[in-house]
């Protein structure tokens, strides 16, 4: 497995307060690696510390080899790493259009763009209906997928997605689970996702962590994971 | 009817002014989200530039030119330094820096240029094919500057990557950061094109009210009735709302209150838009789930 984001003793402080302790995580290229944990373990804190959002982080991150860990967002974001943030993080003063366009902002190979404004119109056809509507008129389920295509807009070679599934209906969960699936396999982007939902995670992720508390208190594959009974009691509930 | 004819025309001739500025308004609304209390003392400090590189005696649009691209570089320098490291404060802190930026420009000016009143020229020759009874060439001209302004900048916003990326980093910075935007550079070249609006307006202003450190501070506060009313952060509003303050501003003059309370006109605008209708006629209604 080559790797293609590695965190190294990975520790994060808001201000004074410690956060996250000695991370150390592996992202296979290629692969949907997930991160599970209940509310306020670090998930979302570990998604900024890749970006250098709001944290402070001591230790190395390296994202396809290269160290990112003292970049500014926008540049490591030009590097190829693409963040669906919790809470969607659309324009949501702008059109579906706008925030598509806004996503290949960065690219400059115009014949490019258009053909992934229809690939992501292939994924999400209802993001083609919804094509001049402003993106605050959206609901939470389409949002997701235009926060999602705005990512893939930017070519990326990883995709961060912090908690995908969050304030979804099941059935709209397993709609977007299934094309992250099918984006992973036939695009060949490689994907850490955050999420509380362990089951969905754990059914479309090839590897996965635990994190508690700020640590990591297990990673293996995805079956070794969803087989573990501490996993299966407190997050998949039997 | 003469007479009422005449206000209404000259009152569209002022409005121009108003509209331009309430444009740079507008300007700096849509790529930040702030509302700049200092644009009318910048716009007429770029003014005053402009009248030392005619006084050297270049010509008119060189000068002209010349002072647009030094009003960039200087919104860009105050973006910088001034607005940068109050980014992320409370926006009254911001508002006090805005302020404290007008009333130093404002002595700046003074104490460099004088506060003698000086001639300014117009562009425009003084009995061109357009002017007539009740609006001279100057006027018309400047009417057509600031239209000619409100279709650059609609396009601008509206037509341009550049425009979208700096309305989306006004709107969510962190997002546009998640983009790849730069932000810096972003909210940097905002400033210097509000800068450029300014200057704009001020030489089209200079004209008619004569250069001295205070010739902005009225006019900002009709612009920004005018901008306010038309929704600051659309250009078309602003500038339909500069042309109605314009009118208004001289009807009310001429027929309510008498021309000592003129000004007041403007105040009540900006209480009244305030109030009743915050976004203004033409302002964006934004969306969000509940």
């Amino acid at each position: 497995m080559t790797v293609i984001l590695e965190l190294r003793q990975v520790s994060a402080a808001y201000g004074l307060i410690p956060v996250l302790r000695s991370i150390d995580l592996v992202v296979g290229r290629g692969e949907i690696t997930a991160l599970l944990g209940a509310n306020g373990a670090g998930k979302t804190t570990i998604m900024r510390a890749i970006c250098q959002i709001m944290v402070k982080t001591t230790g190395e991150i390296r994202f396809a080899g290269e160290r990112i860990d003292s970049k500014a967002t926008e540049d490591i974001v030009r590097l190829g790493v693409a963040h669906v943030p919790d809470g969607r993080g659309t324009f949501v003063g702008l059109t579906v259009e706008e925030n598509l366009r806004m996503g290949s902002y960065t690219r400059h190979d115009r014949d490019g763009v258009a053909n992934d404004l229809v690939l992501v119109c292939e994924y999400f056809p209802r993001l083609r209906e919804r094509w001049r509507q402003q993106a605050g008129t959206l609901s939470g389920g389409e949002q997701q997928m235009l926060a999602i295509a705005r990512a893939l807009m930017l070519r990326p070679k990883l995709l961060l997605l912090d908690e995908p599934s969050f304030g979804l209906a099941p059935i709209v969960v397993k709609d977007i689970f299934g094309i992250l699936h099918a984006i992973n396999k036939h695009e060949g982007i490689s994907m850490l996702l955050v999420e509380q939902n362990a089951r969905m995670a754990l059914s479309i992720a090839a590897r996965a962590y635990v994190i508690e508390i700020g640590e990591i208190v297990l990673a293996g594959s995805a079956a070794q994971i969803g087989a573990e009974e501490a996993v299966r009691r407190v997050y998949l509930g039997y | 009817m003469q007479a009422l004819l005449h206000q209404v025309f000259s009152g569209l001739a002022t409005g121009g002014i108003y509209a331009s500025m309430a444009l740079a308004l507008v300007m700096i609304y849509r790529s930040t989200h702030h509302v700049n209390f200092a644009q009318g003392e910048l716009a007429m400090f770029s003014t005053y530039l402009a009248w030392i590189l005619l006084q050297t005696g270049f010509p008119y649009w060189v000068a002209f030119l010349v002072t647009l691209a030094v009003s960039f570089a200087i919104g860009v320098m105050i973006e910088r330094l001034v607005v940068r490291p109050v980014e992320n404060q409370p926006v009254l802190v911001v508002v006090i820096v805005f302020i404290g930026l007008l009333v130093i420009i404002n002595s700046l000016a003074g104490w460099f240029f004088g506060y003698t009143p000086k001639v300014f020229p117009s562009p425009f020759a003084d009995h061109a094919w357009y002017a007539n009874t009740y609006l001279s060439s100057h006027e018309v001209g400047m009417i057509a500057v600031t239209l000619l302004l409100l279709v650059m900048i609609f396009s601008f916003f509206r037509f341009t990557s550049l425009g979208l990326a700096m309305r989306a980093t006004a709107q969510n910075p962190l997002s546009s950061r998640l983009v790849g935007v730069r932000v810096g550079r972003m909210l940097a070249i905002g400033w210097g094109l509000a800068a450029v609006v300014g200057a704009v307006a001020g030489m089209m202003a200079a004209p008619v009210v004569y250069l001295d450190p205070n010739m902005m501070s009225g006019i900002l506060l009709y612009a920004f009735a005018g901008a306010l009313m038309g929704g600051i952060d659309n250009p078309w509003g602003a500038v339909m709302g500069g042309f109605i303050v314009g009118v208004l501003e001289n009807l009310a003059g001429a027929y309510v209150v008498g021309t000592e309370l003129k000004l007041s006109v403007a105040l009540v605008i900006i209480v009244g838009v305030l109030v009743v209708r915050p976004l203004g006629m033409f302002g964006g209604r934004g969306a969000s789930r509940v």
